[in-house]
């Protein structure tokens, strides 16, 4: 539908420099670079974790319970699995899943809440009322509810923990639904006969999206703690799985060998820290407001 | 250029009698609910426009004036069916619009387009401006090819390149937007548009070059124009018709020199009377009008003569019954009890002015 006049393409490689400089000035603060090196550490760990492991995860390696030694750093569990290992190997149950209840999340709720936004009446009315309702449990007794109706599993807490979240980003979409849908451009996109989801697609969701998405990336965080609090109760991952809210419960029972939840621990600390600095970055990239502060 | 129905009409012929106008409204009435604060029970209602109607012949300009607040850009959304009129009618072309089913309505809106206040606001950041531009035609089905050289045309015509295409609205000065806003909004081929303050968010030295280039497009494609403006001066050598409103209602309306050389109402000779004058001898003898206070709020609206409160000729009947908008003599429409005709602009009466201002 574009119609493309090609030219020398200046006005494309200038944005392209203003984006390349904003990135550069979020690199030099000093907190938001500590919060991109972390999470880029942990993205490199999910990925190429199984390359270079010092050990198995699943196998027992070495003594039960021995303290941090040049051999196994965070020493080793009652099984005699290496715990560094495991915390490793943590990352790539925690990480991904995170991130996926977060999309799921923002796809869900952020399309109910745009709808409820954008149409308004009873439409609005019955999103709401189910958000209201939603919010109105403290999230880890949701999530535990939900968990335990369907089951532990991992697979069963993410869908907890959607049912926890969406409500969140059906609120926020909805908010800013309804600043744009009176600003000028819309009436424009009205005025040349767009139909109503047309300009919900392309004139509405587009420029709502980025302060949710900096908002996605502060959650996720929360989210890491969230997946790690219902395996921590034995909700998430089953025992085997080196997933850090169950290698905590593990280490609870151990409770002298205090290496075996405290690696879990800073795990989590360091990827909490790493995206919420991250996230503070990006919001003062985007939005205006603050940073003009 | 085809797509009109009626025929043997020339573009830019003023009709009279009983030809159909190209667009006709009747107390055309537009109110916004009310939130009550806290603890307050039932739904007020603000009346933005209360009962205004006119009509609009083919390659005319109406220009509706007043201050802000008083309706006027509501009215012109209400015509173009951005928002949709509480009561009253609006007919387009003998069609009334609010007949049209939703489907219907969107087929027509070719027919009838808005350029916006502020062009930064009203250009979707995120869309090239050929994505904009091309957005309108590709809705109405017109073909790619077709379409590539209207927008080339219009380019042109407003002086923009078309490598300008690839680029986005950030990129363009607020002059240069205006002039993207006025290209979409002709790329359909309207027989109508509605500006709504087009020059009013540009500086001054790029408003007389927009309000030249409406001019010409209007001659060239035989537009009718809905001009809105708060400034009387602005739309002086733009437009045929003037209406000037007050609180959702039109207190006078007449041609351009009607209005300007013989106002006879008492909020249009204060208007008038605001306006600078370019000659400064004639500046300093003119008589002054100052109105006191702020308009009332149209919540609740004064009885009567909506404008009593700020008038200085009120008398008691003004109070108690509200004057229809008739002629009282002078050949147009004043909706006063005491209605005085005059020339403001250079208090002497009776005596034509030649471009004074």
């Amino acid at each position: 539908m574009t119609v493309s006049v090609t030219t020398s393409g200046s006005g494309m490689s200038a944005q392209r420099v203003s984006r390349i400089k904003a990135v550069g000035g979020l690199l030099r603060h000093p907190a938001i670079a500590f919060g991109v090196m972390i999470s880029a550490a942990w993205l490199v760990v999910v990925l190429t974790v199984h390359w270079w492991a010092p050990y198995d995860p699943y196998e027992s390696v070495g003594e039960r319970l021995r303290s941090p030694n040049g051999d196994h750093w965070f020493g080793t569990d009652a099984l005699g699995r290496d715990v560094f290992t495991r915390v490793l190997y943590g990352a790539r149950q925690s990480l991904p899943i995170s991130v996926a209840v977060i999309a799921c999340a923002l796809l869900i709720g952020g399309l109910l809440g745009a709808v409820a936004g954008y149409f308004g009446k009873r439409v609005d009315t019955v999103v709401m009322r189910l958000v209201d309702v939603t919010m109105a449990f403290p999230p880890i007794l949701l999530a535990m509810a939900v968990a335990a109706a369907l089951g532990p599993g991992l697979r069963n807490g993410f869908i907890a923990m959607v049912v926890v979240w969406w409500p969140i980003y059906a609120r926020l979409l909805r908010a800013q639904v309804m600043a744009m849908k009176h600003k000028e451009h819309v009436e424009a996109a009205v005025s040349i006969g767009a139909t109503r989801s047309r300009i919900l697609r392309r004139h509405v969701l587009p420029l709502s999206f980025t302060g949710v998405m900096v908002n996605a990336t502060v959650d996720l965080g929360q989210v890491v703690l969230l997946t790690a609090s219902l395996s921590f109760l034995g909700l998430g991952a089953l025992p085997p799985a080196p997933e850090w809210g169950a290698m905590i419960t593990e280490g609870a029972k151990n409770f002298y060998q205090w290496w075996i939840a405290l690696a879990p621990g800073l795990a989590m600390v360091t990827v909490v820290l790493g995206i919420n600095f991250l996230g503070d970055g990006l919001r003062d990239v985007l939005d205006v407001k603050v940073a003009s502060k | 250029m085809t797509g009109s129905t009626s025929e043997g009409v020339l573009p830019g012929e003023v009709q009279t009698g009983s030809e159909t106008p190209l667009l006709r409204v009747r107390d055309l009435v537009k109110s916004f609910p009310v939130r009550g604060g806290v603890g307050r029970r039932g739904k007020s209602f603000v009346q933005a426009v209360a009962g205004v109607s006119f009509d609009l012949s083919r390659g005319e300009t109406l220009s509706l004036v007043g201050e802000s607040g008083c309706g006027k850009s509501t009215t012109a959304r209400c015509v173009v069916r951005i928002l949709d009129p509480t009561s009253g009618s609006v007919e387009f072309d003998g069609i009334d619009l609010n007949g049209l089913s939703a489907d219907d309505l969107r087929r027509s809106r070719r027919r009838f387009q808005m350029v916006f206040q502020d062009p930064q606001a009203s250009l979707n950041p995120r869309m090239t401006i050929g994505q904009t531009l091309s957005e309108p035609l590709h809705i109405h089905g017109v073909d790619p090819a077709e379409s590539r050289d209207r927008i080339r045309e219009l380019m042109s015509l407003v002086q923009l390149r078309d490598g300008d295409l690839d680029r986005y609205p950030h990129q363009f000065s607020g002059g240069q937007r205006q002039r993207i806003g006025i290209v979409r909004a002709l790329v359909l081929r309207p027989e109508l548009i509605a500006l709504d303050e087009p020059v009013s968010a540009l500086d001054v030295s790029i408003q007389a070059e927009i309000i030249r280039l409406l001019e010409r497009l209007r001659d060239q494609f035989g537009l009718a124009y809905l001009f809105i403006a708060h400034d009387l001066s602005v739309v002086r050598h733009l437009s045929d018709q003037v209406a000037v409103m007050y609180l959702g209602t039109i207190v006078e309306s007449g041609s351009n020199s009607d209005v300007y050389d013989n106002s006879a109402h008492p909020y249009t000779q204060a208007l008038l009377a605001a306006a600078p004058i370019p000659d400064p001898r004639i500046e300093r003898t003119r008589p002054r009008i100052v109105l006191a206070g702020d308009p009332p709020s149209p919540i609740n609206p004064p009885t009567g003569c909506r404008f009593r409160t700020r008038c200085w000729k009120a008398q008691p009947r003004c109070a108690e019954e509200e004057p229809v908008l008739a002629d009282p003599g002078i050949g147009h429409l004043v909706a006063c009890h005491y209605p005085e005709a005059s020339n403001v602009i250079t208090s002497r009466p009776d005596r034509p002015i030649g471009g004074a201002l």
